[in-house]
């Protein structure tokens, strides 16, 4: 496969589909008494997480785990990262230790990239800054094509805040790439016009844009941005784009709505909706151990 | 022989002097500090010119020399061997040191370490405000008792019009130029780049044309009122460059410059996330580079400014969002122009840079780009003595350069502290062989002399 | 390149039904037994023989399919492959698990496989049977149950064709073509 993950857009719809067949295989994984594998014995990975996200670290864990990989965590509380050591700085040092594969989260768009300047193991990127976080984009891709059986032909709306997203970003291009037709709904403020150029239609209209598609994406909104002025109060973005009980009813039978988490609970998303029997958040979260099982696996075989 | 009030002549060279609209082969006789003769004929040492093209000392308008308070970065001297190098005779160094350059004691200090190293001469720019906080004028009159004649918190846009307004105004007490760093902060929060496709794609907070645009609008209509003198630093857009061509049609009192950066380089750089190629105003899009090439071209825009802002290799090896902005440019800046600028001699055209298409001939003929250089930055400061003429009793601030001679640029191989070009491992075409500052070689066969 | 047969599809047929009096005899019966055919022909040998055993006993023997790729040794240097499924029909504890493959070599995937089996649960005890063995093993590995015993050279290639994917039944000894032929 490639030798870095670190955009969506690294990968070619071909090696999607090989991502996500090869991820089916791995799900088996998780239903067994031992719930582990040699594949990745002997190979060391660094979950080098800048920012507090033990969700994600979690799922990539599990995921190390379960390969039989040995597994360090450098989280960004209570080691030299805190301390104020340059990413250069520990990225050499890692590279001094000899690690295979570096599993890197950060708050600065860009920063798995430059650290791939500065080793030589494989780097996957977990989420930089609003750019990119390739893996929840391809364990959505994952659940999406469990539930219905297939991507292509597919009609998605990603709803919120695109601009600071970077599971907007990554999700959208996925979605693209494999034949699913995208429109992005939010307020002008939120949803950037460039977006066009990603492929991906624009509507600030959700209530026009329900009836019409299979996939609901929901992107979590944070109050900050309220604080900042991109809308004026929760209460109005929730009117708006929210997504609660009249909205769910409006979506056609078979639709299935996603939300990366955690949800802002009475914003983008209420308990009715992430409850319902359509909204397949849980399983997303399933799905992402076999999907990041999937990458470590294509990512670090062979000797390139 | 006493070799510093020897007699130099540089025979065969083409000599182009917009100053006094020279452009043709001579020899040119130096004696001491000052030109002796322009013509034919030879005394003294005979330096073979036969190729090189011999103009005025370039004169940057904006430089950081960094001193006092960043010496990691770089030093008053380091940073004027650098403009030797670079074929600059004089620089305006910007007054966001540390402590900032608000009073005269700092001016001073900058002046005698300047004559100290000997590189180029200095004119230092003092600050609009105390401290550059945008709330206090700082003493402009003390300041000026020391040649200061140009007023800049760059680095730092003075966000009050109020204070723009009156620093514009008391400023005219010595006809003294404000200079202001067009950037309207509240539309920049979390700028990391130009705001475009390509912003929204990397995921870094964009810093839109409009920022600089609201702003220029703000000060030419200011200077205008006024009859005040404005400055434009770092032109970077389009647009900017539409709103001071039609201020200076309607008779208002603003000059411009542009960087060689923003002549030659787009925000599609930025896709590697190498912070070498973060600056402010950041790099935009085709569009713009080639609106600040007409903007030089038809004299919008009346000099280049490399706005040389060193910082040292750990600032700029992190994260984008952490890195500070800035690139080098002294010893890059007739390089870039020539390669980028100007056509060959023989008629071909110069290279394709970044900016890609070029049509036939260069943006500029030889003689606008020295006047860009030279010519028209020491006129539009008052740098007296610099940037021709070069005609007999003249100060002897000189250079010769190679405009045939091709080369690569190497980010480790210069005067600098510090090393954060945006052009390592680009190749050029233009090379600096001598720089002269009142007659004394500062820089010899490529050499800065020490 | 020479291609010639060794087992044509009566061969076969022969070998699977004497092969299911064997696992009877040793097993004494077929209670606890549970074939696992290993991906990707000796899947449709463990159906064939798990049938063979129900028309002997008349009892219906589970036969499962397991995929060994992430178990395999040759990770690191061939990469990552395709992945294939794992089904077990029944729970493996206390059972007999007889392991079923076409060709057994160098006993690597029969390493894995077995490390894969007792992944799953811990069976009374592990046999294999075989419808060709090879030789050349690199591991201390045998079969219990052999179709055919076939002594071959290492720069051969033993091909098995199965009428469930290839049309036909039939086991055949390829030369492998000289590097420098034409």
């Amino acid at each position: 496969m490639i030798t870095h993950l670190l955009s969506i857009d690294d990968l070619t719809p071909e090696q999607i589909t090989e991502v996500l067949d090869t991820a089916a295989g791995f799900k088996d994984v998780a239903l067994r008494p031992i719930k582990k594998v040699p594949t990745l014995r002997g190979r060391t990975i660094c979950n080098l997480f800048y920012e507090d996200s033990t969700r994600t670290r979690i799922s990539f864990e599990i995921a190390e785990k379960r390969l039989s990989a040995d597994v360090i965590n450098f989280s960004a509380k209570g080691s030299s990262v805190s301390k104020g050591e340059s990413l250069k700085d520990t990225a050499l040092t890692l590279q001094a230790m000899g690690v295979d594969a570096i599993v890197i989260r950060h708050s600065a768009s860009g920063a798995p990239q430059q650290l791939t300047g500065w080793v030589d193991a494989k780097v996957l990127n977990a989420g930089d800054g609003w750019h990119q976080h390739p893996t929840q984009a391809l364990l959505d891709l994952y659940t999406i094509r469990e539930r219905l059986g297939r991507l292509e032909g597919l009609r998605a709306a990603v709803v919120g805040d695109v601009v600071h997203s970077r599971v907007a970003r990554s999700v959208v291009r996925g979605l693209v790439a494999m034949g699913v037709e995208v429109t992005v709904v939010g307020p002008p403020t939120l949803v950037p016009t460039s977006v066009e150029t990603w492929g991906a239609t624009v509507t600030h209209d959700l209530d026009e844009t329900l009836p019409k598609i299979d996939v609901l994406y929901l992107l979590r909104v944070q109050s900050e941005r309220m604080h900042r002025q991109f809308f004026p109060s929760e209460r109005e973005y929730a009117r708006l784009w929210g997504v609660g009980r009249d909205r769910l009813d409006k979506l056609p039978d078979d639709a299935i709505v996603l939300h990366p988490g955690p949800m802002n609970r009475g914003v983008e998303i209420t308990a009715d909706v992430a409850d319902a029997p359509n909204a397949v958040i849980a399983e997303q979260v399933t799905n992402g151990i076999a999907v990041r099982m999937s990458c470590l696996y294509l990512m670090l075989g062979g000797e390139a | 022989m006493n070799a510093e009030r020897s007699t130099i002549t540089f025979t065969g060279a083409r000599v182009v002097d917009p100053a006094s609209g020279r452009d043709e082969v001579a020899d040119v006789i130096v004696s001491g500090d000052r030109i002796i003769a322009v013509g034919n004929g030879s005394d003294g040492l005979r330096v073979d010119a036969h190729g090189l093209v011999l103009t005025p000392g370039f004169v940057d308008l904006h430089v950081h020399l960094r001193q006092p308070g960043r010496e990691d970065a770089e030093t008053v001297a380091s940073g004027t061997a650098a403009a030797a190098a670079g074929g600059y005779t004089a620089v305006c160094p910007m007054a966001n040191t540390d402590p900032v350059t608000d009073h005269a004691g700092v001016v001073e200090q900058v002046l005698r370490l300047a004559r100290e190293a000997g590189h180029a001469d200095v004119y230092p720019v003092g600050a609009i405000t105390r401290g550059l906080g945008g709330e206090e004028l700082a003493e402009m009159g003390a300041m000026a008792a020391h040649g200061v004649r140009c007023f800049s918190d760059d680095g730092v846009p003075v966000r009050s019009a109020r204070i723009m307004r009156r620093a514009l105004t008391y400023a005219r007490t010595w006809d003294a130029i404000i200079c202001n760093h067009a950037e309207e902060p509240d539309l920049t929060e979390g700028a990391q780049m130009h705001e475009g496709v390509l912003s929204s794609v990397l995921g870094l907070g964009g810093w839109p044309r409009e920022a600089e645009e609201v702003m220029v609008s703000r000060d030419l209509i200011l200077a205008h009122g006024l009859g005040a003198r404005l400055h434009v630093p770092h032109v970077s857009t389009a647009g900017t460059v539409e709103l001071i061509r039609q201020a200076k049609a309607r008779g208002t009192r603003v000059t411009a410059e542009a960087a060689p950066h923003h002549f030659s380089l787009t925000d599609d750089v930025v896709r590697g996330y190498d912070p070498v190629y973060k600056v402010n105003p950041p790099l935009r899009t085709k569009a713009d580079v080639l609106a600040v090439r007409e903007g030089l071209a038809d004299g919008t825009i009346d000099a280049i400014a490399t706005d040389h802002a060193p910082h040292p290799p750990e600032q700029k090896e992190q994260e984008w969002a952490q890195a500070p902005p800035g690139m080098l440019g002294l010893e890059t800046a007739l390089a870039i122009t020539l390669t980028e600028l100007v056509g060959q001699d023989d008629g071909t055209s110069p290279s394709p840079g970044a900016a890609g298409d070029r049509s036939g001939d260069g943006a500029l003929s030889l003689s606008q780009a020295v006047a860009a250089l030279s010519t028209n930055p020491a006129r539009s400061r008052g740098i007296a003595g610099h940037g021709g003429p070069i005609e007999p009793g003249a100060h002897a601030n000189l250079v010769l350069f190679d405009p045939a001679r091709r080369w690569t640029i190497q980010a480790a191989v210069t005067q600098s502290r510090s090393r954060n070009t945006p052009y390592a491992g680009t190749q050029v075409r233009g090379k600096i062989v001598h720089t002269l500052l009142r007659g004394r070689f500062t820089c010899r066969d490529g050499e800065v002399v020490r | 390149m020479g291609e010639r047969q060794v087992l044509a599809a009566t061969d076969v047929t022969r070998a699977l039904k004497r092969m299911a009096h064997e696992v009877l005899e040793r097993n004494k019966g077929c209670d606890d037994l549970v074939l696992m055919g290993i991906r990707s022909r000796g899947v449709p040998l463990a159906d064939r023989l798990a049938a063979n055993l129900e028309a002997i006993e008349g009892t219906a023997v589970p036969a499962g399919s397991l995929d060994v790729t992430l178990y395999r040794d040759d990770y690191a240097q061939t990469g990552p492959r395709p992945l294939g499924q794992t089904s077990f029909p029944a729970d493996i504890d206390g059972k007999v698990v007889v392991l079923v493959d076409d060709v057994l070599y160098t006993g690597r995937t029969i390493r894995a496989a077995m490390d894969a089996v007792m992944d799953y649960g811990r069976p009374t005890a592990i046999q294999l049977a075989v419808l060709v063995d090879r030789g050349h093993r690199e591991l201390p590995i045998r079969a219990d149950y052999v179709g055919k015993n076939l002594p071959t050279h290492t720069d051969q290639d033993v091909r098995v064709h199965l009428v469930e994917t290839d049309d036909v039944d039939e086991v055949t000894v390829v030369d492998r073509q000289r590097a420098d032929a034409p």
